[in-house]
């Protein structure tokens, strides 16, 4: 075990940052914290690196209860959003400080920072000062000094999102790898679904403070606990509708109705919440589980060969995102086909079913 | 021809700044230039004496003496005020209701005007009635700044300080205020001790606002006029007539009107040579 919050609150003043929350990270584990800003994530770092105190509860590391323990204390590294480098220390100076302060000889210190910058391809920038660096280099820098430590638990908060495009997909890669050979725990906290799929791992969605569900990413995504988990994990935004079961069948708006197939038959009738993803409902019907749908376009966004479709369907806004190029009107009327075999139902406690 | 009205219009539009600047910068100056170079004997008559005034200026004792006096000045009190500056900007509250009644009170001396803080140091310092000079005298030092050249440099120095510590204070909270919390953050994580986070992070990120104190206090120190002047008329003797005061002296009380402007002249330029030296030296390292 390398990390586990047990029963762990913070409170600010009257507002709480994290709801009673319990969590084990599994040691040597990629694990990511997903939610939007203000879910709780920097908090949740903070409160595992130990720059924060929780207001009760207690946070263990590696079998030893770690709650009280100064962050200096703790063999802890962190990257952050911003490039954290010190300015008029040049990158070599950057990358040993924290070898440094715990007095390590300096033949094993010079060893270590040019394995480090071998790995992170910056070795030929060792002598320059952060200020003549980019900003995919001098986050470079900053992942380095995480590395350099050999620290059980390296902590990211959103270390790419200051990156441009291409930089980022460029890291992103690299990342999972370079944490696998450390064998170091790492948190790495995101607002972007995608990059979570990407990066794979372990995946917590966080809602409000609130962890919903944790597990493996892919099995999060494609089956997620309840609404929350599954609205944290899309983007664009899932799609929900209102629906009630009678008898053999589901129904929508009155209009549209569909046969309610394998577990789905035995249901009891009722209200129920229909979720399906912005790519599970399009413009061309491609299976025989497609149900039609017809909408108002409220808004058309085109990009490369994706064109995703914002429309009003009754009182809800649904997106869709379909292949190829579609321009639409606003308030043309659209057909459009929800597979409702890929679709989550739930309860009216919106837990999965 | 279009063209040309829109441009003759545009430099219409211009005119103000331009009389603004000439009446308030350049006629001056060339007025200064104009009697620098000139000798009278009254009636307004001016004969052409070329650098004779410069010169004398250059060479004469009075001139060397006033030098050193506002160099030595200026090296003291830029000594003390920066550091302390500094200091009292890092030992401020960073959040809080607290932060505005340091700052405003922090304030208060820089809005005081000049020659109201030369009349309040001279009673505050009064060895007889004033409350610092009793004090001193109370404590077994015989201290009295209109008769005492080192009692009147300290006076003075210690007034500079009051007045103007709070300068450099504003400024380097405000480039304390504009590190992001991850640098402390950081450096918490690595275990830095306080003087590394000081050196490593504060220092160079101050390292901007404080090339501007120091030109600040650097070029104000060296132009300084009303206070000494309120507080000790120059005196005891010669000891506290820096620049400006001898400036006057040379320019109103004997209407020495042709070595006074090329003083003036020669005093300009080294405040423009010594700060041209100084944001060189200071910025060269950032280009590093």
């Amino acid at each position: 075990m390398a990390i586990e919050l047990k029963q762990v609150i913070k409170r600010v003043g009257a507002d709480t940052h994290i709801h009673r929350t319990d969590i084990k990270l599994e040691e040597g584990r990629f694990n990511i914290l997903l939610g939007t800003t203000l879910s709780g994530k920097t908090t949740l770092l903070r409160l595992m690196a130990g720059l924060e105190r929780p207001s009760s509860g207690e946070i263990w590391f590696q079998g030893r209860n770690v709650t009280g323990v100064a962050v200096q204390q703790r063999r802890v590294a962190m990257v952050y959003q911003q490039f954290i480098n010190y300015p008029n220390l040049t990158v070599y100076e950057n990358i040993a400080s924290p070898l440094n302060v715990v007095r390590m000889p300096a033949a094993e210190i010079a060893q270590r920072v040019r394995k480090v910058a071998e790995l992170l391809q910056i070795e030929p920038l060792l002598q320059r000062m952060p200020s003549e660096l980019s900003g995919g280099q001098q986050q470079r820098t900053a992942l380095a000094r995480a590395l350099v430590k050999e620290s059980s638990l390296v902590l990211l908060d959103e270390p790419l999102a200051n990156l441009d495009y291409k930089l980022r997909e460029e890291l992103r890669e690299e990342l999972p790898k370079l944490f696998r050979d450390s064998g170091a725990t790492v948190v790495y906290a995101t607002t972007e679904p995608a990059e979570a799929l990407l990066l794979g791992g372990y995946t917590a969605t966080l809602h409000q403070g609130r962890i919903t569900q944790y597990g493996p990413t892919a099995s999060v995504y494609r089956a997620p606990d309840d609404l929350l988990s599954a609205q944290v994990f899309s983007d664009p935004p899932i799609n929900t509708a209102a629906i009630r079961k009678r008898g053999a069948r589901f129904h929508y708006n009155d209009r549209v109705s569909w046969l309610a197939q394998g577990k789905y038959a035995a249901l009891p009738d009722g209200s129920y919440t229909l979720a399906f993803r912005p790519h599970h409902i399009t413009l061309a019907a491609n299976n025989r589980d497609s149900v039609s749908v017809t909408g108002k376009v409220v808004v058309t966004e085109i990009s490369g060969s994706e064109s995703v479709v914002h429309m009003r369907v009754g009182s809800d806004t649904w997106v869709s995102l379909s292949h190829g190029i579609h321009q639409f009107a606003r308030d043309q009327d659209v057909e459009l086909f929800v597979q409702t075999d890929n679709c989550f139902y739930f309860d009216e406690q919106q837990r999965l079913i | 021809m279009i063209d040309k009205t829109t441009n003759q219009r545009a430099w219409f539009l211009v005119l103000p700044v331009v009389v603004l600047v000439a009446f308030n910068a350049l006629i001056p100056l060339m007025t200064v230039v104009n009697y620098s170079v000139q000798e009278t004997f009254g009636n307004n008559v001016f004969f052409f004496e070329g650098v004779k005034w410069f010169e004398q200026i250059l060479h004469s004792e009075r001139f060397h003496d006033s030098l050193l006096r506002q160099i030595t000045f200026t090296g003291i009190i830029l000594l003390i005020e920066i550091p302390l500056g500094v200091a009292i900007a890092l030992a401020m509250p960073k959040r809080g209701p607290w932060v505005s009644v340091c700052l405003v009170l922090m304030a208060l001396p820089l809005l005081i005007p000049w020659n109201v803080v030369g009349a309040m140091w001279n009673i505050f310092a009064l060895p007889d009635i004033g409350l610092l000079g009793r004090m001193i005298n109370g404590m077994g030092f015989d201290y009295n700044f209109t008769q005492r050249p080192l009692a009147a440099w300290f006076t003075t120095i210690l007034m500079d300080v009051w007045h103007w510590t709070s300068l450099v204070v504003l400024l380097a909270y405000a480039g304390l205020s504009a590190i992001p919390d991850a640098y402390y953050q950081a450096a918490r994580i690595d275990g830095a001790s306080s003087w590394s986070v000081f050196r490593y992070i504060q220092l160079p990120k101050m390292k901007r606002v404080l090339t501007i104190a120091v030109l600040l206090r650097f070029m104000d120190s060296f132009m300084i006029y009303t206070e000494p002047f309120v507080l000790t008329g120059g005196g005891p003797g010669n000891s506290t007539t820096f620049l400006s005061i001898d400036l006057v002296k040379i320019a109103l009380g004997q209407f020495d009107l042709g070595p006074a402007a090329a003083m003036s002249l020669i005093y300009f330029l080294i405040i423009l040579v010594l700060s041209w030296i100084f944001y060189t030296l200071m910025m060269r390292n950032e280009e590093q």
